[in-house]
Order: C-alpha cells, then sequence, then structure tokens
C-alpha cells in the first residue's frame, strides 16, 4: 500500500521533472528538472531496499553532477538567450512518430507482465551494503580496479590537456 | 500507560510521526539556546556584554529576535524568480533536520516489549546518508542566490557550490578511515564485515584506550573514543565542517564586508530566519556527527547507584548534548578569533592541502591496519 502510494506519487514527480528539463526555457529550471527526476528514482531505489544504491545516486547524482550543472549554468550566464531556431527539417514530426512508437512499445512490455528470474521476498533485505561490497570487491575487483585506473587516467588527460594542449590556440597557458 | 506506550512505539507509523515532531521541536530548542550562547560567547571574548535584557542573562533575546522576524513583513523584490525563491529557504531546513534523524541523541530503549531507538531511523548506511543529505544543503544557497536576481546573491550562490563541492570531497575521505577502523573493531583486530550504521559506531567506542589505574573495582583509563585512533581524520572533518557550514572563517558565501549578505541579502523577515536556522541546525548537526563518530556519542558514565531516580537514565543524553555543546564551543571560538580567508587561500586549502591530507592519511592507515591484521606481504 505504502509502496504503491511512493511509486505513484514518485513516478509523477520523476515524469514531470524529466518534462520540465526538456521544457523550460531557462537552463537552470532545466537543471532542476532533472534534479527532481535523480531524487524520485532514489526514492525508487529505497522502496525497493536498495539503500545503498539510493544514497549513492544522491550523492553523485544529485549532489555532485547536478551541483556542477549547476555551476557551470551560473558561471556561463544564465541570462544568455537560448538559439530556438531548428536546423533538422523534419524534426517535430520526428518526434511525433518516434513517441507513438515508444508508447506502442510501452503498451506492449505492459501488456505482458513478464518476470525473469524468481520473484525475490518483498521483505526488505537488510544489508545490501555488504552484499556489494562483498561483489564488488571480492568477485569484481579487478574491473574495478581497472575502471578506477581508467577514471584517474581521463582525469589525468584532462588536466593535462587544459595546462599543456593549446599551445596553437589563443590563451593556453 | 506502559502499555499504550508500547502498542504506539510498536507501530512504524506512529513511532515514526512522534520520533520526526520531537527532532524538530528539539532542533529548534536547541538552536535558539545555540543563537544566544553564541551571542554571549562572542560578547565576552570581545570584552562586551552581549543580550542583557530579555530574560534572565538575556536568555531569551533568541526568542524575541525570532517573534520579531516572524512578524516583520518579508519583502519580495520585483527581479526575483518568484517560485524559486519561495522555495530555497524551506529547502534550506530540508537536509537540517532530515541529517539530524539518523544520529543517536541515546541507546536504545524499551518500553514493555517495544525496543524503541533514540534516532529517527538507524540507516545502516548512515555514514554515507549524511554525506547525500548534506549535498544537497548547498542547492538551497545556490538557488537563492540565483533566484534573488541581484548580483550580490548570485556571487555568494555561485561562491557557495565551489565550496560545499571542495570541502565535501575532504569531509567524505575523512570519513572513510572511521568506517575502516569500525570494521576492524567489529572484527576484534582482523578485518572483518564492517558497518555504517551510527548507533553500531557509537557501541564500537565503548572499550577503552589505555587503562591507566584501577580504583577498587573500577578501572579508570582514556574511553575508546575512535579520535584517539583517528586524530587526523577528525582534525580533517572539522576543518571541513566548518567549512560546509559557512562559518568564519569560511563564511565567504554571505562574507558581509565583500558581498553585502551574500545568498540572503534579498531575504527578509521569516524566510531570512528560516535560513538563519538552518545554519545553526547545520552547525549542531555537524557538531553532534562529529561526536557520534568521533567521541563516543552517548556513551559515558551513567551512575546507576548514586543519582537517584530516573536521572541516570537521562545521562547518555547528557553526555551526548554535553561533547557537542563542547565542540560548538570551538566553532565559535573560531569565529570570534579568526579573520576570514580569501577566496583563493579557501580553494588551495581545499583541493592543495585538506584533499592530499586527506587521501595520505587514508593510505597511511589502510597499509599501517593491514599489516597489523596481516603481517608483512613477504613473510
Amino acid at each position: 500500500m505504502v509502496e504503491t502510494v511512493l511509486f505513484v506519487v514518485f513516478a509523477i514527480t520523476a515524469l514531470g521533472g524529466a518534462i520540465s528539463m526538456v521544457w523550460a526555457r531557462n537552463p537552470v529550471y532545466s537543471a532542476l528538472g532533472l534534479m527532481l527526476t535523480m531524487f524520485s528514482l532514489a526514492v525508487f531505489y529505497v522502496s525497493n531496499a536498495g539503500h545503498f544504491v539510493a544514497v549513492v545516486q544522491v550523492i553523485v547524482y544529485a549532489g555532485a553532477v547536478m551541483t556542477l550543472f549547476l555551476f557551470v549554468i551560473m558561471l556561463i550566464g544564465v541570462d544568455k538567450d537560448e538559439d530556438r531556431s531548428e536546423d533538422i527539417p523534419f524534426q517535430r514530426p520526428l518526434t511525433l512518430i518516434l513517441l507513438g512508437l515508444f508508447a506502442g512499445g510501452v503498451l506492449v512490455a505492459g501488456a505482458r507482465a513478464w518476470t525473469t528470474g524468481t520473484v525475490s521476498p518483498t521483505e526488505p533485505v537488510n544489508g545490501t551494503i555488504e552484499a556489494i561490497g562483498e561483489s564488488l570487491f571480492g568477485d569484481w575487483v579487478l574491473p574495478f580496479e581497472v575502471t578506477a585506473l581508467l577514471l584517474i587516467i581521463a582525469a589525468a588527460g584532462t588536466i593535462a590537456l587544459a595546462f599543456f594542449g593549446g599551445d596553437d590556440e589563443e590563451g593556453g597557458s | 500507560m506502559t502499555g499504550f506506550l508500547e502498542r504506539l512505539f510498536a507501530s512504524l507509523f506512529w513511532s515514526a510521526v512522534i520520533k520526526v515532531v520531537f527532532v524538530f521541536v528539539f532542533l529548534l530548542v536547541v538552536v535558539l539556546l545555540l543563537v544566544w550562547i553564541e551571542r554571549k560567547l562572542v560578547a565576552d571574548m570581545q570584552n562586551r556584554l552581549g543580550p542583557m535584557r530579555a530574560g534572565p542573562f538575556g536568555v531569551l533575546q533568541t526568542v524575541a529576535d525570532g517573534l520579531k522576524l516572524f512578524i516583520k513583513e518579508s519583502v519580495i523584490p520585483a527581479k526575483v524568480e518568484l517560485g524559486v525563491y519561495l522555495a530555497a529557504p524551506v529547502l534550506a531546513m530540508v537536509p537540517a533536520f532530515l541529517i539530524f534523524l539518523v544520529i543517536p541523541i541515546r541507546g536504545p530503549i524499551t518500553i514493555g516489549g517495544t525496543e524503541v531507538t533514540m534516532q529517527g531511523m538507524d540507516l545502516n548506511v548512515g555514514v554515507l546518508y549524511i554525506l547525500a543529505m548534506s549535498s544537497l544543503a548547498v542547492y538551497a544557497i545556490v538557488l537563492a542566490g540565483w533566484s534573488s536576481g541581484s548580483k550580490y546573491p548570485l556571487l555568494g550562490g555561485v561562491r557557495a557550490t565551489a565550496q560545499m563541492i571542495s570541502y565535501e570531497a575532504a569531509m567524505g575521505l575523512s570519513l572513510v578511515p572511521v568506517v575502516l577502523f569500525a570494521s576492524h573493531q567489529i572484527g576484534a583486530g582482523s578485518i572483518g564485515m564492517g558497518t555504517m550504521s551510527l548507533s553500531k559506531i557509537v557501541e564500537l567506542q565503548s572499550g577503552s584506550f589505555r587503562d591507566l589505574f584501577t580504583i577498587g573495582d573500577t578501572v579508570v583509563g582514556v574511553p575508546g573514543w575512535f579520535v584517539f585512533w583517528l586524530i587526523p581524520s577528525f582534525i580533517i572533518f572539522m576543518i571541513a565542517a566548518v567549512a560546509e557550514a559557512n562559518r568564519a572563517p569560511f563564511d565567504l558565501v554571505e562574507a558581509e564586508t565583500e558581498i553585502v549578505g551574500g545568498f540572503h541579502t534579498e531575504y527578509s523577515g521569516i524566510r531570512f530566519a528560516l535560513f538563519f536556522l538552518a545554519e545553526y541546525i547545520n552547525m549542531f548537526n555537524l557538531s553532534a556527527i562529529a561526536v557520534t563518530l568521533f567521541f563516543g556519542g552517548w556513551l559515558g558514565p551513567t551512575f546507576p547507584g548514586v543519582l537517584p531516580g530516573f536521572l541516570p537514565a537521562l545521562m547518555p543524553i547528557f553526555w551526548f548534548m554535553l561533547k557537542t555543546f563542547v565542540l560548538l564551543f570551538g566553532f565559535i571560538w573560531l569565529r570570534a578569533t579568526l579573520p576570514r580567508l580569501r577566496y583563493d587561500q579557501l580553494m588551495d586549502l581545499g583541493w592543495k592541502r585538506l584533499i592530499p591530507a586527506s587521501i595520505a592519511w587514508l593510505v597511511l592507515f589502510t597499509v599501517v591496519t593491514a599489516w597489523k591484521a596481516w603481517g608483512v606481504p613477504w613473510s
């Protein structure tokens, strides 16, 4: 009962956030809509007893990524008017067709309620964080470390490009 | 009576309602006291008297100020983005209250057959939850600054984003050794399954760090608070906490001498009061978190035979509040003592000092713990 109510409320919130993200003319409102969607997703994780994933969702997306978005939007100026001319000729009809296809897909998928694997018991699983820790640092420790290495290389590469890359461009210091 | 309370707390819904209302009232009362204490202490340090008129020693001054702010007109400037402008003060309050919900102010008590935890919810991801909620706190400030439609608030908002992102990283990194050490304590010397539940972390600190001497049967010693093992973590956490709470010397977000009032320049009346409340609740929260993670939370002697009646049952709350207010005294002391940092100094301290220091301490701590648990790898 509680789960259904939560789902309905936050599903509407998530959809509203997503729509307002695309719809809003002001980039700050777009960022806020996206944040609302991220936060609603975190609530879904909580109602599925995935507390750890929910908290990580809030820390990483709502906390860090969206704050950086807002920061960048404010830094480059929020008052700049958006260029609303359209370069793709069949954009609007194409959108409607894709929307219809997507709605059809949702209806087809919803008509047959399929389940993969066994349905897990509804009681909250205690210790999801332990389970995630075990599999992340036990079974998947090598892919995890390789991903970490990859991210560090990416970050170091970005810094290197910013510092040493722009010799032939103006203002590269 | 006991039966009624037992049934009330057995229901998840009603116990949650009671706890949330309690936390709300508790935090408001604490903030009223805290503002008064700060004004008195700063006045003392500056050789003034501070508030004296309202109530004994001016203790009701905050109540009077609060009432004044609630009654005053809330001016809404013409150029604001109305929806966001109205929502921002409320957004500032929400994370402040949500954080305190996971902090235990006492061990669980049993009423009849029901065990009641003295915290809103004992999450098994408590430490991460705190970080998540404190990362949401920045939105209120940024949005307030942006929606005011004026230059100084916007500057304050942009400053807030940069500052809080920088110091959140250091704060999160400084808490990793705490979780590692908790798992070390659970495994009794070896590394086992850890915990992020704040109540469990408090219970793990109930041992003793060093036994000094014995009087009769009682062993007197240094309590097993995590701070004695993890002093670098604690120092980094407290510096980051001051920056997170936007307190002096890191109050660049609302630096009066530079950018008028920062993000709350265009706010007045009750909306300004909400920002003010949120800042003080955040300060209290951060001290309470530090007490919980480093100073043994509510642990302390309860003197069961010595104190009369129900007082021993209240002693844990007393210890918790005492430790928290000692740390809050530190916050106030800093404010009265240190001048504000320049903006580039603030960024340097965050990125070039605190984050490398916390990473170095994390690596050092991990290596030493692993060495003590498993010995050198080549043996």
